[in-house]
């Protein structure tokens, strides 16, 4: 980890390491580009895993995301919650969460950077890690990445007409609107029964 | 004193010519040709638009979407054990090995360790959907290139597995039996034995396999040095599993991940082919089955006695965090990153699955060959089409 933070230098924002899990290092979005090529050339992080994103904006819809006539209190909808990140922390919405991976020294890297901009914008990937074209093309179409210098930025999954960004935390699940999901019901306690007989390691988080 | 130059600008206009000429008579029509989406080598429905000179691809565009189910999506209002039920659609042929990555990271966010005894059956079935997985490749490779009788021995010997597979968890394909904590239940009574005889049948057709395709001649020429992948470009491109064992890297998440499965107690050997073409990525995918073979028969051995399940709360909320679980599964490597916020349902889910990423590697590895080769390419890197499209 010392050496990874030496390399990295000032682009390194903040670390996490769980010894013998993970390692995490969160670097600023000018040096997204420049992390990837030190990591591949200098830590032998040769191999690329995934690169994705993660909305830290909760849903305004709440956790269900059930229709607002379904539920009880069918009122004003809920002010935005605020943010809360996760390892490493975080300053805006949308953070860029990518994965190498070293397959001598069996070290992997989670690699995250915070994006600013509406749409929020990186530089791409594909010039240090040619397997970053389609996970970036996802990136955008789900999220609204824009990825500058990508080759081809076209819609990977989703029809090319298609409007919005589903992975969006505020990009409502049509179908729960429609109709809303029975299965949830399946977590609830049948009557009679007692969370307390699960012993002292019970449920109270 | 013109003559010269008159004569060598002749000479020169008559060459320009007869090239022109020879260029007219090997011009070649630009083509563009639709593979799929309903074709019997895209295990699913992959399109690739292929650009073709003549016989030769100049480009080749992998069109997804069409089994695209949004599970990245879904799984944020599933409660975590309700997950399990979505992600064991993902690679349809080895189910059980997709619950396993998800289910390890939620125990880690939990800490929750499964006993040893369910750590060993989860083993055992997941080197089960390994073999029942990758029989039907053995099979499918073999009827790709023309040979049909390949894919009959595959899948009724597959037929085999998959029985016992269900004898434990009751479903065929999609078994849904693991559980946060340990397994949903125990071993049914004969079990063991019966696996036992199994695997001698799944043997005896790797031998079949290799007596019959493997060195079979035209076998031979349709895919030795077709579709090289050189290591640095698999790396690069995120390749995993038989594919990049195929191209010389020795690195196996069932040996280096050392995460939540028995695999470090076992004797077994982690096979690599330095060819990186097609022949090398069905050999290494025929060694890795009697392999897991070998894994089972010495799990089968060894399971301790015990209780299947750790002690859980009856509603599941896993605390706050961040986890990302790997393992080795039979398209390569499959990984969850789960951040939990504290809820009954994950706040987000990162499906890390293998074929994504080998199928990624397509425009690169078609540019250039023969369209019959084509197909031998997409057969050997063996992709799931629920796999890529999620």
């Amino acid at each position: 980890m010392a050496s990874l933070a030496d390399a990295l230098g000032d682009a390194l924002v903040s670390s996490e390491v769980q010894p013998g899990v993970d390692v995490w290092v969160r670097v600023d979005a000018g040096a997204w580009v420049e992390t990837a090529q030190t990591l591949q050339g200098q830590c032998g992080m040769a191999y690329f895993n995934f690169l994705s994103a993660i909305d830290w904006q909760p849903s305004p819809f709440g956790r269900d995301m059930d229709a607002v006539i379904d539920r009880e209190d069918d009122g004003e909808p809920a002010a935005p919650a605020d943010l809360e990140w996760g390892i490493t922390g975080g300053e805006q919405r949308f953070q860029l969460l990518a994965r190498v991976h070293d397959p001598v020294g069996h070290l992997g890297v989670h690699v995250k950077c915070d994006l600013e901009g509406d749409p929020p914008e990186a530089d791409t990937w594909t010039v240090v890690y040619p397997g970053a074209d389609w996970h970036e093309r996802e990136a955008w179409e789900m999220f609204g990445i824009n990825f500058r210098g990508h080759p081809n930025l076209a819609h990977l999954y989703l029809p090319s007409e298609f409007e919005g960004h589903p992975l969006r935390k505020d990009y409502p699940l049509l179908a729960r609107r429609v109709k809303p999901w029975p299965g949830i019901v399946d977590v609830e306690l049948m009557p009679g029964q007692d969370d307390a007989e699960d012993g002292e390691d019970g449920d109270d988080s | 004193m013109t003559a010269p130059t008159q004569t060598r600008q002749m000479a020169y206009i008559a060459g320009q010519a007869s090239d022109a000429r020879v260029n007219v008579e090997l011009e070649t029509e630009g083509m563009t040709l639709n593979i799929g989406p309903q074709h019997p080598a895209t295990h699913g429905t992959l399109r690739i638009i292929v650009r073709l000179d003549g016989e030769r691809v100049i480009s080749a565009e992998p069109v997804m979407g069409y089994m695209h189910r949004g599970y990245e999506k879904l799984t944020e209002v599933r409660t975590y054990p309700q997950v399990t039920t979505l992600i064991n659609r993902i690679d349809w042929l080895g189910s059980f090995a997709n619950e396993v990555p998800f289910i390890l990271a939620a125990e880690r966010l939990m800490e929750i360790e499964a006993p040893p005894r369910a750590q060993w059956i989860r083993t055992a079935l997941f080197e089960l959907s390994r073999i029942a997985n990758v029989v039907l490749f053995l099979g499918d490779m073999g009827v790709q290139l023309g040979a049909i009788t390949p894919v009959f021995y595959a899948f009724r010997d597959r037929e085999f597995v998959l029985n016992q597979i269900e004898a434990v968890t009751g479903g065929r394909f999609h078994p849904n039996f693991d559980r946060i904590g340990g397994l949903k239940d125990d071993l049914p009574k004969g079990w063991v034995d019966e696996t036992r005889g199994v695997l001698g049948r799944i043997r005896s057709f790797c031998d079949e396999m290799e007596n019959l395709v493997s060195g079979n001649e035209i076998f031979q020429a349709r895919t030795r040095s077709i579709g090289v992948i050189p290591a640095d470009m698999g790396l690069a491109y995120g390749l995993s599993g038989a594919n990049i064992r195929a191209s010389g890297v020795d690195w196996d998440l069932r040996r280096d991940g050392g995460v939540g499965l028995v695999h470090d107690q076992l004797d077994w050997k982690v096979w690599t082919h330095p060819d990186g073409d097609s022949f090398a990525r069905y050999w290494v995918r025929l060694q890795e089955v009697r392999e897991a073979c070998g894994m089972v028969e010495q799990i089968l051995d060894g399971i301790p006695s015990g209780p299947v399940m750790a002690k859980v709360p009856r509603i599941i909320k896993v605390p706050a965090g961040e986890a990302y679980v790997e393992t080795e599964n039979p398209l390569g490597i499959m990984g969850y990153y789960v951040v939990s916020k504290g809820d009954l349902v994950p706040y987000r889910v990162k499906i890390r699955s293998a074929s994504f990423n080998n199928v990624s590697i397509v425009p690169w590895v078609l540019r250039g060959v023969y369209v019959p080769d084509v197909i031998s390419i997409l057969a050997s890197l063996y992709f799931i089409l629920g796999d890529i499209d999620r």
